[in-house]
């Protein structure tokens, strides 16, 4: 008897059962499901997480100082220092960042206010869809002159802003010189809800040394070389390890992608256990099939049927169950994991490694936890067999 | 006559039942030739049903030898007597013990579906079988769509499909009426006719009087073997 064949039988027997194989097949199709679903999701997640912080600009370090009366950065050695090492980085930006109340006509809104420099625009790779960004002469002069973000605009001005306009930030009087492109959606908390002013102005305002700067490198490959350089650089001025901090957006990205792995094996490691739930129902069921079907077993064996012709044949059945409920639930778990990215607004497709793992993982089920029933059948004496009803 | 087609030397089949002993088959020997229709018959309990599955290579004795065809079955293991069942012997079952999700075709189709029989040929060699038992034009119903008497010859086709050396049935028409009965023994009785072995185990003397030759049982043990007439003399 060959294979074809013995695959034809399980197919009758499967059809001959309706209802019960398609029980069976449930915890099948719920275990692949779900198994693709949420490992398709976590993908999808880490690549939102993923490309967001890769618009933060991967190449970006950042430096925070702690500045002691008689230890402290200033600014000006800080660009000279960038301008020595230009073979690495690409630039720098000091950064002072606080939040205070803005101002126009009667409308008023708080929100964060960066103190920056003239390159801080081309760094962080944003465009201006009016106007200018803050220059040089600018910074030399505490010019009081704002870029602001298109969140700001619908927010302040109710959608429209002109190049010239005046606003109060923190009470003082402030010239609009250049609009920010649009980047995402004009959200509150987004890119787009912003406000750049030099950062001489910003330290005026604020009344504090400049504490935090953010450096750029040339590429992502020189980040490491990049922060070593600071490293000592900060070290000898500061003497203290602790007075300093970089941080590099490789670094916060690696630990995030770990995380989300992390959380996507154990999310898939739960979803996996109903598979084996699943193993568990088909080997009930062909083992009540097996005592079902003794009297048939006993038949075909005195007509000739070798060991191995009704182990096949119970294996077979198990493993088609098994695979079809696999194949179904692959199917459902692809709908379920593009449905559901779609409804959260994520990229999320199932990956191919899910995919071969739930078709492996339910096949091997199928035989695995088909082999015991089966085996037992294949066993069975002929004459005993023969003689139940 | 040649070489008998079934030998059975001083066979003992012993099963122990806790401490006590049952001897089934308590020193049976027996020789059947090719072309022969025998009769094993024999109260229940009798151990007609034990040398039956000897005969039918179901089960192997405790001690001595069985000579099927010129073999020796009698230490074979599961595997190596399946294939002789499936090559050798043709079964007919009281119960037919067709299989119920299977067509007429598809059971008769069976044992050469075991032997690696190719598809067309067990599809052209089925139907000669079932045109021969005169049930051609069923082939296509499923089991429970017959009346016993079809399913009978249908389990008869089966038997005779592989074209094997012995026909064995195990009270063939216990389950029929006795115009079903008549039937069947004739087409037994044409069977044998035409050159088939048939051996014929029931518990009932008037069907084994169908047979040429009669072997009765009593407590394991061979009690009667002669020609049928002087089985009837010995009777009455």
């Amino acid at each position: 008897m060959n294979l074809f064949q013995t695959f034809k039988l399980a197919i009758k027997s499967i059809v001959g059962n309706k209802l019960r194989s398609f029980l069976t097949m449930l915890g099948m199709i719920i275990g692949v499901t779900s198994v693709i679903t949420l490992i398709g999701l976590m993908n999808g997640v880490t690549n939102y997480v993923l490309s967001t912080f890769s618009d933060m600009g991967t190449n970006m370090l950042t430096v925070s100082v702690t500045n002691t009366d008689t230890r402290f950065v200033k600014v000006d050695d800080v660009y000279d220092f960038v301008k020595k090492y230009s073979n690495v980085f690409e630039g720098v930006s000091p950064s002072v960042v606080s939040n205070y109340t803005l101002k126009y006509g009667t409308n008023s809104m708080s929100t964060t206010v960066t103190g920056v420099g003239e390159d801080y625009a081309d760094l962080n790779d944003f465009k201006l869809s009016s106007g200018r960004f803050i220059d040089y002469a600018d910074i030399k002069n505490r010019y009081k002159g704002c870029v602001i973000g298109t969140y700001i605009v619908d927010e302040l001005f109710d959608g429209i802003a002109r190049v010239g306009d005046t606003i109060r930030i923190n009470g003082e009087v402030y010239t609009v010189i250049g609009i920010k492109e649009e980047e995402a959606d004009s959200e509150e908390n987004s890119a787009d809800d912003c406000v750049y002013i030099p950062y001489s102005s910003a330290v005026r305002m604020a009344g504090t040394a400049i504490s935090s700067y953010s450096f750029a490198a040339v590429s992502d490959d020189k980040v490491d070389t990049c922060k070593t350089l600071l490293d000592n650089y900060l070290y000898n001025i500061m003497k203290d390890e602790d007075l300093y901090k970089i941080s590099t957006m490789a670094e916060l990205l690696e630990k995030v992608t770990e995380m989300t792995n992390m959380m996507g094996s154990i999310l898939g490691g739960i979803a996996g256990i109903s598979l084996l739930v699943a193993g568990i129902g088909i080997m009930n069921i062909m083992l009540v099939s097996v005592v079902e079907r003794t009297k048939e077993i006993g038949i075909r064996k005195s007509l000739g049927a070798k060991r191995k012709d009704i182990l096949l044949q119970f294996v077979i059945e198990a493993a088609t169950i098994s695979i079809l409920g696999g194949t179904i639930g692959i199917i459902l778990g692809w709908a379920a994991t593009t449905n559901i990215g779609n409804a959260f607004g994520l990229d999320a497709y199932p990956t191919v490694n899910s995919i071969l793992l739930a078709f492996g993982v339910s096949a091997g089920i199928g035989v695995g936890f088909g082999f015991m029933p089966a085996n037992k059948a294949a066993k069975l004496n002929p004459i005993d067999a023969l003689r139940t009803e | 006559m040649n070489e008998p087609l079934i030998n059975l030397i001083d066979i003992y089949k012993i099963y122990r039942m806790g401490s006590t002993e049952v001897r089934a088959n308590d020193g049976i020997s027996l020789k059947i030739y090719p072309g022969e229709f025998v009769a094993i018959v024999g109260k229940s309990g009798s151990g007609k049903s034990t040398i039956m599955n000897i005969i039918g290579a179901l089960d192997v004795p405790t001690e001595g030898q069985y000579i099927l065809n010129g073999e020796d079955v009698s230490t074979l293991k599961g595997d190596e007597l399946a294939e002789i069942r499936n090559k050798t012997i043709g079964f007919i079952f009281q119960q037919y013990n067709l299989l119920a999700r299977q067509t007429l075709l598809e059971n008769v189709e069976l044992p050469l579906l075991y032997a690696g029989v190719s598809r067309r040929k067990r599809k052209e060699l089925a139907m000669a079988a079932l045109d021969r038992v005169g049930i051609k034009d069923k082939y296509k119903n499923f089991p429970n769509q017959l009346s016993g008497g079809q399913q009978q010859r249908g389990s008869i086709a089966r038997a005779l499909v592989g074209n094997p050396s012995l026909i064995l049935a195990d009270e063939p028409t216990g389950a029929l009426d006795s115009k079903t009965s008549r039937e069947v023994l004739d087409f037994l009785q044409q069977l044998n006719e035409e050159g088939n072995t048939i051996v014929l185990i029931t518990h009932d003397h008037s069907i084994a009087e169908e047979a040429n030759r009669v072997v009765s049982l009593k407590d394991g043990k061979v009690d009667f073997d002669g020609g049928v007439e002087e089985y009837r003399r010995n009777r009455t």
